[in-house]
C-alpha cells in the first residue's frame, strides 16, 4: 500500500475508483440531498471535511489501537468530527444547515469514511491518507454536485438556485434560471435521483470504455511496429 | 413420389410477436373508436403523435444499439405501448407531453433494459406515472363527453392549444376541462358528500361516468374476443375484476353511502382497459397459471385499495407498476411440478 503514488491516489479517488460511481457507496445522502446543486455542494463538502480529517487522525492513531476495538473507535473518531462540523455549519451556514438536516449528523454513517479509513487509513501513513481522504471527498463532491445541477436543471428549471445560502448576498447573481421551463418535478423527487444516477455511471463506464479502446489502439500499432507486428 | 417427412409437432400455432401484437391493436380498434365518439379528436391526435414518436425513438434506439431496425419496427410493440399510453392521457395533454412520455417509455424502460422481452416494468404504465407525477394538473384535467361540453372544440382549435397552447377568444381552459368521474367521486366522498348526493350531477351514467361506461363496455368486448382467440389467458383480467369488485363489494355492503358500488368501479377509469391489455403485458406479468391468478388478483385489490385512499384517483398504472416488480418472485414460488417429481414447487 505504501508504494501507491500520490498521483494514482488522486486519479482513483477522482475517477477510477469513484466512491459514487464505481464503488457505489454513500448512496443514502448522495440520492436525498443531491436535488440542487447547492445542497448537493453543501454536504459534498461537509463529508469532504470529515473524511479528511478522520483519515488524518486514524492514520495517526494506526499503531497504538488494538484491532480488537478499531471500529469503536473509528466510528468514534469520525462521530466527533461530525459533530464538530456540524456546529460549524449551524454557526456559519445556518439556512444551508437547516435544508441538510438530518443529512449531516447522517455523515457518520456514510459508508465511504468508514470504509477508507478500515480499507485505507489505518494502514497508511500520515501524508498519503491526507491525500486519499482529500481526492475521495472531492471525488464525492463532484459527483454530488453534478448530479445535484442535473436534478434542478431538469426538475425546476434553475442552476444554483440560492447560491447565497453558501456563497452569501454576493452570490444572488449566481443562479442561472430558464423561464420557459416548467421543470420537470419527478428530476427533484426521489426517482429522479435513482434515474440520475444510473445515467451518470452510464456516462462514465461509455467515457472508460472509448479510452479503454482508445489505449488499446495504441497499443496494437506501436511507432515504426506496424509492419513487424503485422505479418 | 417424395413424401417430406419432418418430426413433430405437425400442427402449429402461427404465434409470433407480430401477430399478438396485430391482435392486440384490433382488439383495441372499438374501444379507441368509442372513446374518439366520447371526448373528440383529441383522443386521435394523441393517438398519432404517440405511434409516430414511438416508432421513432425505437428506431433511433436500435440504430444506437447496433442492431436491424426493420424487424424491431415491424413487431409492432411499440405501437401496442404507444396506443396503450394515448388512450390513458386527456385528451387536450400538450404534445411534447406526449413525445417525453414515449421518449421515456421506449427509451427509458424498454430499450435500456434490453428490449422487448427483457423489460420489468410495463413501458406505457410506466410513462403515464412519469408523467403524472411531474405533471399532475395537465394530466388530470380531462374532457367531459360530448353531450356534458357546454363549448365544444373543432379539429383545428383542439391542434393549435395542443401544439401551441392557444384557446379560442374567450374560452378558458377550466371551461372546458372537467375531473374524470373517479376524480370527481374521490374529492367529493373527501368533502364527506354522500354518494346518493353526489350522483345527482349530470357526469353520471348508469353504473360509471357517462360515456365512460361505454367506453369499458367496448374495451370489455375487445379484450373477450382476445381471450377467445387465446392473445391472452382468462386469468389475469377475471382475477383483476374479481378483485376489484371483491374489495368494492366487502366496503359497499358495510357502508353504501360512503364507499361506491362495485360496478361503479368496473367502469370507472381504466379498471377494464387495464384489466384485459395492461396488466396482461406478456412480458411484464406473470407466467404460471396460478402466478397469473394471484397476479392480477393483487393488482384489483391494490386498485380499490389505492383509489380509495391513496392520493390519486385512479390506480391501475400503479398497480400494474406495483404487480410488475412481484411478477418474478410469484413465478418462482408457483412453478408447476413437474410430473413424476417431488411434490415441492421450489
Amino acid at each position: 500500500m505504501a508504494d501507491t503514488s500520490y498521483r494514482e491516489l488522486i486519479t482513483d479517488g477522482l475517477w477510477h475508483n469513484n466512491q459514487a460511481l464505481v464503488a457505489l457507496l454513500g448512496l443514502c445522502p448522495l440520492l436525498a440531498v443531491s436535488n440542487t446543486a447547492i445542497n448537493g455542494l453543501g454536504l459534498g463538502l461537509a463529508t469532504t471535511a470529515v473524511l479528511v480529517a478522520s483519515n488524518t487522525t486514524v492514520s495517526l492513531i494506526r499503531n497504538y489501537v488494538r484491532p480488537e476495538v478499531r471500529l469503536p473507535v473509528f466510528v468514534l473518531v469520525i462521530a466527533s468530527f461530525v459533530t464538530a462540523i456540524e456546529m460549524g455549519m449551524n454557526a456559519y451556514f445556518h439556512e444551508l444547515h437547516k435544508i441538510l438536516g438530518i443529512f449531516i449528523p447522517l455523515i457518520v454513517t456514510n459508508c465511504i469514511i468508514i470504509g477508507r479509513a478500515e480499507a485505507f487509513a489505518s494502514k497508511t501513513g500520515l501524508s498519503r491518507s491526507l491525500v486519499d481522504g482529500l481526492s475521495v471527498g472531492i471525488g464525492f463532491t463532484l459527483v454530488l454536485l453534478t448530479l445535484g445541477g442535473m436534478r434542478e436543471l431538469v426538475g425546476q428549471g434553475t442552476l444554483f438556485d440560492q447560491a447565497h445560502l453558501m456563497f452569501g448576498e454576493a452570490a444572488r447573481g449566481l443562479t442561472l434560471r430558464i423561464e420557459a421551463f416548467p421543470g420537470m418535478l419527478i428530476a427533484i423527487l426521489p426517482p429522479g435521483a435513482f434515474i440520475g444516477l444510473g445515467l451518470l455511471i452510464m456516462v462514465k463506464n461509455l467515457i472508460d470504455k472509448r479510452l479503454a479502446a482508445r489505449a488499446a489502439e495504441r497499443i496494437d500499432y506501436p511507432e515504426g511496429a506496424e509492419g513487424a507486428a503485422n505479418p | 413420389m417424395e413424401f417430406h417427412t419432418t418430426s413433430s409437432p405437425h400442427t402449429r400455432r402461427v404465434n409470433r410477436v407480430d401477430k399478438v401484437m396485430l391482435q392486440v391493436v384490433l382488439a383495441l380498434l372499438p374501444g379507441i373508436v368509442a372513446m374518439a365518439f366520447y371526448f373528440g379528436w383529441g383522443v386521435l391526435i394523441n393517438i398519432a403523435l404517440a405511434v409516430i414518436s414511438a416508432t421513432a425513438f425505437e428506431a433511433l434506439i436500435i440504430r444506437l444499439r447496433k442492431r436491424p431496425v426493420t424487424p424491431v419496427l415491424l413487431d409492432l410493440s411499440a405501437v401496442v405501448t404507444a396506443l396503450l399510453f394515448a388512450i390513458a392521457i386527456p385528451p387536450l395533454l400538450p404534445w411534447w407531453l406526449v413525445v417525453l412520455g414515449m421518449a421515456f417509455a421506449i427509451i427509458m424502460v424498454k430499450q435500456m433494459y434490453g428490449g422487448l422481452g427483457y423489460n420489468p416494468f410495463n413501458p406505457a404504465m410506466a410513462a403515464y406515472v412519469l408523467l403524472l407525477i411531474s405533471y399532475p394538473v395537465e394530466m388530470t384535467s380531462w374532457l367531459p363527453p360530448f353531450m356534458l361540453a357546454e363549448q365544444p372544440l373543432n379539429p383545428a382549435q383542439i391542434l393549435a392549444y395542443k401544439f401551441a397552447g392557444i384557446l379560442p377568444e374567450g374560452v378558458m381552459l377550466d371551461a372546458i376541462t372537467m375531473a374524470t368521474p373517479l376524480d370527481q367521486m374521490r374529492t367529493n366522498l373527501d368533502l364527506n358528500r354522500m354518494i346518493s348526493e353526489i350522483r345527482q350531477h349530470p357526469l353520471w351514467g348508469d353504473f360509471g361516468g357517462l360515456g365512460w361506461e361505454w367506453v369499458g363496455n367496448w374495451f370489455l368486448m375487445g379484450g373477450i374476443w382476445m381471450v377467445y382467440k387465446r392473445t391472452i389467458t382468462w386469468q389475469i383480467p377475471l382475477a383483476f375484476l374479481g378483485g376489484l369488485v371483491g374489495m368494492a363489494t366487502i366496503f359497499w355492503l358495510f357502508d353504501a353511502e360512503s364507499f361506491p358500488f362495485p360496478l361503479f368501479h368496473l367502469f370507472s377509469g381504466g379498471a377494464i382497459l387495464g384489466a384485459f391489455f395492461i396488466a396482461t403485458d406478456p412480458v411484464t406479468a406473470c407466467t404460471t397459471r396460478a402466478g397469473q391468478l394471484i397476479y392480477g388478483a393483487s393488482i384489483g385489490v391494490l386498485v380499490y385499495i389505492i383509489r380509495t385512499w391513496g392520493g390519486y384517483p385512479d390506480a391501475v398504472a400503479f398497480a400494474v407498476l406495483l404487480m410488475n416488480m412481484a411478477a418474478p418472485t410469484i413465478d418462482y414460488y408457483t412453478r408447476p411440478r413437474t410430473y413424476g417429481h417431488g411434490g415441492g414447487a421450489v
